[in-house]
């Protein structure tokens, strides 16, 4: 079944420009230049009941925007959404007990008391009876493994642990579709590996729908099968992450070692030389031209290994956010 | 209902929770409070006289008036002063997102989330004040003056509210309005005495553009048993309007929020 169902939704605003300086922040008061920035551009998608989907791209590139219009904050320019059988912008109190937001930059917790304070304050909205509160932080907090961490004030938590208590918080009254904006945003590597494992869980165990953005692109690789690429607004990619490597990188790598050393030029015109070490090779030839490179090197190189692979989807779309543009 | 009072309690028993996180901080309000109310006994010792007499008002009815001012006073400390403040910082910070993200209404969240038990001397004063009052104007009080006297004060308290809220719900689009505020607050400083000692102008203004006398003067007429039925109409129609035009603006201010960017 769909959980969430997006229709050619567009967003745009409209921003001041100002000049830098005191003259054109004077110019700026009386007469304001303004434009309009179309964030996010008839993006279509759906996403099916427990599905995982990594939602990517670089900054600016209208993640959040799209994230906000799924939760109801902002209204779209155009289009129409459709979360779990709501139109979210109506925000009625059915469909905020369907989902979450969490945003790893900003935070709900109550700053000067421990997170036990905030998870009464949200049992007290969600109505949740005190027993089933209860409840679910224990079950929460086992998954989370968080413990004494809960009666510390918030504001002597590390990170690590202010990001868990903001998940359960976010949680406590199980949500069946969670947005999540760069949830491991700042975590160290542990931290970000017990989160990703958290959310697993909490899929398998609830059947949640996730949506999530994220810069690490390990949580994307270990989380999602399936990722949605934007860039400028627009969808580039709605498929398998797989499927993405191919689109993004037209080359295949090949690692070559040599029975004894060959030189360099010789590689040149079998493709670009990544790495050249003696008798390890690193090449990226075009896929058009992989199969008679492979004939010449086979035939003509001593070769004792050869091995042909993708390049590693984290670089590529690490080169890619880093770039913040796709060219093909 | 339960869910709500389960929310509200919720709500202040975190707040008067932070304020005793910091031990230190008790002491300095505790000092603050106790100079802010020797301070506006010392003024008001100076101000009136036994024989004043402002605006036809003799001084135990202008003690009400005071007394009634106080409590106003009080309730901007404990209530209006820490949440409405919170709301330009909410749409500064976009953490509004989470407050619009949860099945409450948003109103109500953003209008009581927080209570500052700092407020409840200065109502506790009020009362004193207002007692005195009755006491040295020899008033008879009976049900119905009690009843008609709670009415006028809490729509003095639903007006007071409304103003303070539809300054800072104007933050959504200006975002700093936090002067505003702190200009209302200094206007309604008018309210510490009967609206009958300013001058024409003045009570026009103070009545049909900023309701100051709706504030203090006609409640302490209901007490005094000196008020018509028609300011009484008339004060309970001003604060109903008062707060529909509040939950009116705030869904629409609402439409123009965009959040802060990530």
């Amino acid at each position: 079944m769909t959980a969430i169902s997006v229709r050619s939704i567009s967003k745009s605003y409209q921003i001041s420009e100002k000049s830098p300086g005191i003259k054109a922040a004077l110019m700026h008061m009386f007469v304001r230049k303004t434009k309009n920035i179309l964030a996010v551009n008839k993006l279509d998608f759906d996403i099916e009941e427990g599905e995982i989907v990594g939602f990517i791209g670089s900054n600016g590139a209208g993640k959040t925007t799209t994230l906000k219009m799924l939760c109801g904050l902002i209204h779209p320019s155009s289009g129409s959404i459709n979360v779990a059988g709501h139109i979210p912008v109506l925000r009625q109190n059915s469909f905020l007990n369907k989902i979450t937001l969490v945003m790893g930059q900003k935070q709900q917790l109550i700053w000067d008391l421990p997170p036990l304070d905030s998870l009464r304050v949200n049992a007290a909205v969600y109505g949740l009876s005190n027993r089933e509160a209860k409840k679910r932080i224990e079950e929460l907090s086992t998954m989370l493994e968080l413990g004494n961490e809960l009666y510390r004030p918030v504001r002597k938590l590390s990170l690590g642990q202010r990001m868990k208590s903001e998940l359960l918080a976010a949680l406590l009254h199980r949500p069946s579709i969670l947005f999540l904006d760069e949830p491991t945003l700042g975590l160290d590597i542990n931290s970000q590996i017990r989160v990703r494992k958290f959310l697993v869980e909490y899929n398998k165990k609830f059947g949640a729908t996730i949506l999530l953005t994220s810069h690490y692109m390990g949580d994307i690789t270990s989380l999602c099968k399936r990722v949605l690429l934007i860039n400028e607004g627009k969808l580039f990619h709605d498929g398998m992450l797989l499927e993405l490597t191919e689109k993004l990188s037209p080359y295949r790598c090949v690692n070559i070692e040599l029975t004894s050393p060959i030189p360099r030029e010789q590689f040149i015109q079998l493709g670009n030389i990544v790495k050249y070490d003696q008798n390890l090779i690193e090449l990226l030839i075009p896929r058009s031209e992989l199969t008679n490179s492979l004939t010449t090197l086979l035939n003509n190189f001593p070769i004792k290994d050869l091995e042909v692979k993708d390049p590693p989807i984290e670089k590529l779309i690490g080169n890619l956010l880093e770039k913040g543009q796709i060219n093909l | 209902m339960n869910k709500i009072i389960k929310t509200i309690y919720s709500f202040w028993s975190t707040s008067i929770a932070i304020e005793m996180e910091y031990r230190f901080n008790i002491i300095i309000e505790i000092l603050s409070l106790s100079g802010n109310l020797i301070g506006s006994l010392f003024t008001l010792s100076l101000f009136y006289g036994p024989n004043t007499n402002l605006g036809g008002w003799s001084w135990p009815s202008s003690l009400v008036v005071l007394g009634i001012y106080t409590i106003l006073d009080g309730f901007t400390i404990s209530i209006l002063q820490p949440n409405l403040s919170r709301i330009v910082r909410h749409v500064q910070n976009g953490t509004l997102d989470f407050v619009l993200l949860k099945p409450i209404y948003s109103q109500l969240w953003v209008s009581l989330r927080l209570f500052s038990p700092w407020g409840i001397p200065s109502v506790f004063v009020g009362m004193i004040l207002i007692l005195f009052g009755i006491y040295y104007n020899n008033l008879i009080i009976n049900f119905q003056t009690i009843i008609c006297f709670l009415t006028m004060l809490f729509s003095s308290l639903l007006i007071l509210y409304s103003l303070w809220f539809l300054i800072a719900s104007t933050s959504i689009w200006f975002v700093k309005v936090w002067n505003a505020n702190e200009v209302l607050r200094s206007t309604l400083v008018a309210g510490r005495y009967p609206i009958y000692s300013y001058p024409s102008l003045l009570r026009r203004l103070f009545t049909f553009i900023l309701p100051i006398a709706f504030l203090t003067t006609v409640p302490a007429e209901a007490l005094l048993n000196i008020s018509s039925p028609s300011w009484i109409t008339a004060s309970v129609f001003v604060s109903f309007s008062f707060l529909n035009i509040t939950i009116w603006f705030w869904r629409y201010a609402l439409r123009f929020y965009t959040s802060a960017s990530s």
